[in-house]
């Protein structure tokens, strides 16, 4: 309105008003979205994707898919679930884990669905239903799991593993090159941390020595007419020097390395 | 047409044979004001749930509907919750005023309710200045609002009671303007003289050409603003003073304001209707006896609540569409552009009128 003159700012507004005044009236007569609940609760209709309960489906032949791992339980950022497995040996003689309870304490969950998106199965999925209120906060914790229920059996594994390895094995070499290439580059790369770490040891440890060769001569000098002084401090000289030569050679073996490695 | 004066002249001849005239003159008072506060509260009451469902349907809600049929009891519970709130008497506010403000805003509220002609005959307070007055007592309640900004010692409610000072002050000259644009139409300020010429020769709306049309809708835009309503609701703008001037009342004290901000839409709404389209005057048109009388069946107070009714549909629909302005705003419109349109209308209207150009 600023930019415009008095009249067309004047008819402009009364224009956009009424504009703003067409859009409630059409919106008076629309049909209204409120769900008036206890009266409707046959007919009431809940997106699917609203996060009601905990389920873990199971198939007609009463089997679920969790293999006990875990992963919801330790996910859960309230403690929600709770995860009691077994150790049992299978008829081929293969120690594995079993699902015995799957404790889902509705009264703690929070809906956010990370125990969902973790599980490796899917095994576990959230339900719209939503009528979950109880007299009894015990009645909120569940058991997923139905009596007598158990894991469902995999397929046999190469029937799945085939088509992924396949298109793999048609760009094989250039594929293999670049991985080879790139285990050689990590492998010197490792080299040179290594190192660049003992130089730098070596480093501190000439400094050190030449530390203590100071030292020897200030004594040395300060009582100039004791032997063993001086033979001390001839020895601290000798083991600084050698050091720092040590040093310096590892610096320069370390500087290589990390060349090589770039 | 219904009489309602064949009523109260009644009643007054029976009273005057009972009782001796000093009586017989205070127990009618009693009755009228009896009357008047019953019919405050209804209203009241109505208005509350007429807002809310009609501001559910605006954002495509249901609204109450859980308590009575369609919600019907729920505004009834919520004024029994009101009157039986604890009223927080507060320190470091200055407790006479801050008492007596409500009491100036219901006050001049009720006194304006009493102005409107409910049917014919049946009008309470009617004299020749009858506009004038409603004018003047219809500012008293802004000294109410300003008291109880004051007097509550609070940043808040002083920001919204100057706001709400600057504002209805301001948009009392257009309503003042626009009154005057129709008094010029009517030759009369008389409410039940209004009425009468009404019934007689048509609504004023449709006699006046687009100059009354024009000031019937500066007078919408006029009278929302004394209101303290959407989109003009600055004073009480619960984002930024929580409640503005009455942000320290509690319980009845509160539920007063609450009473006169609908009731002065009411009334807002119901001197429109008045002035406008005829108060309690049948839809006549000169010439058509038949269709006069047939109009002429259906009583005056029903045509009144009708036409106020409708009146209500207008000013709801806006206040729902429209975001608060910020004051500068509120003021520029008034000053810039609604004080020189009802100016012009009102030159007009004197043109017409001299010209004969009315009907």
């Amino acid at each position: 309105m600023a930019n415009t003159s008095y009249f067309a700012g004047l008819i402009g507004g009364i224009k956009s008003l009424c504009n703003g005044l067409s859009v409630t009236f059409r919106e008076l007569w629309t049909p209204k979205i409120t769900e008036r609940y206890p009266e409707n609760r046959k007919e009431n209709n809940i997106p699917e994707r609203f996060r009601g309960t905990l389920v873990m489906p199971h198939n007609e032949k009463n089997e679920h898919k969790c293999i006990g791992c875990g992963i919801c339980q330790m996910q859960c950022p309230n403690g929600t679930i709770k995860v009691v497995t077994e150790m049992v040996e299978t008829a081929d003689g293969k120690k594995k884990k079993q699902l015995v309870r799957y404790e889902y304490d509705h009264g703690c969950c929070m809906y956010c669905m990370l125990c969902t998106r973790a599980c490796p199965q899917g095994a576990i999925e959230f339900e719209n239903e939503y009528e979950s209120a109880v007299f009894d906060r015990k009645a909120l914790i569940k058991v997923l799991n139905k009596p007598g229920s158990k894991c469902e059996e995999k397929p046999a594994r190469p029937a799945v593993a085939k088509p992924a390895t396949a298109p793999a094995a048609a760009n094989g070499t250039p594929a293999t090159a670049n991985a080879n290439a790139a285990a050689g580059n990590a492998e010197a790369k490792a080299k040179a941390e290594k190192l660049v770490a003992a130089a730098k040891k070596a480093q501190e440890n000439a400094v050190a020595a030449r530390a203590a060769a100071d030292e020897a001569k200030a004594a040395a000098e300060a009582n100039p007419d004791d032997a063993a002084l001086q033979q001390a401090m001839t020895e601290a000289e000798a083991k600084a020097v050698k050091l720092e030569t040590a040093a310096k050679t590892f610096a320069q073996k370390a500087a290589e390395a990390v060349e090589a490695a770039k | 047409m219904f009489d309602f004066s064949d009523f109260t002249s009644w009643l007054d001849t029976v009273l005057l044979r009972v009782m001796p005239e000093w009586l017989t003159i205070l127990v009618e008072c009693v009755l009228v004001a009896l009357g008047i506060i019953t019919l405050y509260a209804i209203f009241a009451m109505v208005m509350i749930y007429v807002e809310r469902k009609f501001c559910a349907f605006v954002q495509c809600r249901l609204g109450p509907d859980r308590v009575g049929p369609w919600g019907t009891i729920q505004v009834v519970c919520d004024v029994l919750k009101m009157l039986t709130k604890e009223i927080v008497s507060l320190r470091k506010t200055d407790r006479f005023l801050h008492a007596l403000a409500p009491f100036l805003v219901v006050t001049a509220s009720m006194t304006t309710f009493a102005c409107l002609p409910w049917n014919k005959g049946a009008q309470i307070i009617d004299f020749n200045v009858g506009v004038f007055f409603f004018l003047a007592v219809g500012s008293i309640g802004v000294v109410g609002i300003l008291l109880a900004g004051w007097s509550a010692n609070n940043k808040y409610s002083l920001i919204g009671a100057m706001r709400a000072g600057a504002q209805i002050i301001s948009y009392e000259l257009s309503i003042g303007m626009v009154m005057l644009t129709m008094i010029c139409l009517a030759g009369t300020m008389s409410f039940s003289e209004l009425c009468q010429n009404q019934a007689e020769g048509g609504w004023y709306i449709f006699r006046g050409h687009f100059v009354a049309l024009a000031a019937f809708i500066v007078y919408l835009i006029a009278g929302n603003a004394e209101c303290n309503r959407g989109p003009f609701d600055l004073p009480e703008s619960e984002s930024e003073l929580t409640a503005g001037y009455h942000t320290e009342y509690s319980g009845m004290d509160f539920g007063y304001y609450y009473l006169a901000e609908y009731l002065n839409l009411f009334i807002c709404a119901g001197m429109a209707s008045t002035v406008f389209l005829g108060g309690w005057a049948p839809f006549v048109i000169p010439g058509l006896d038949g269709f006069n009388e047939v109009m002429a069946m259906i009583p005056g107070f029903v045509w009144f609540l009708a036409k106020v009714f409708f009146v209500l549909f207008l000013l709801l629909w806006e206040r729902w569409t429209f975001p608060r302005l910020r004051i500068d705003q509120i003021l520029t419109l008034e000053w810039k552009y609604l004080i020189p349109i009802s100016m012009t209308l009102l030159v007009l209207m004197a043109l017409c009128v001299s010209l004969g150009l009315t009907f």
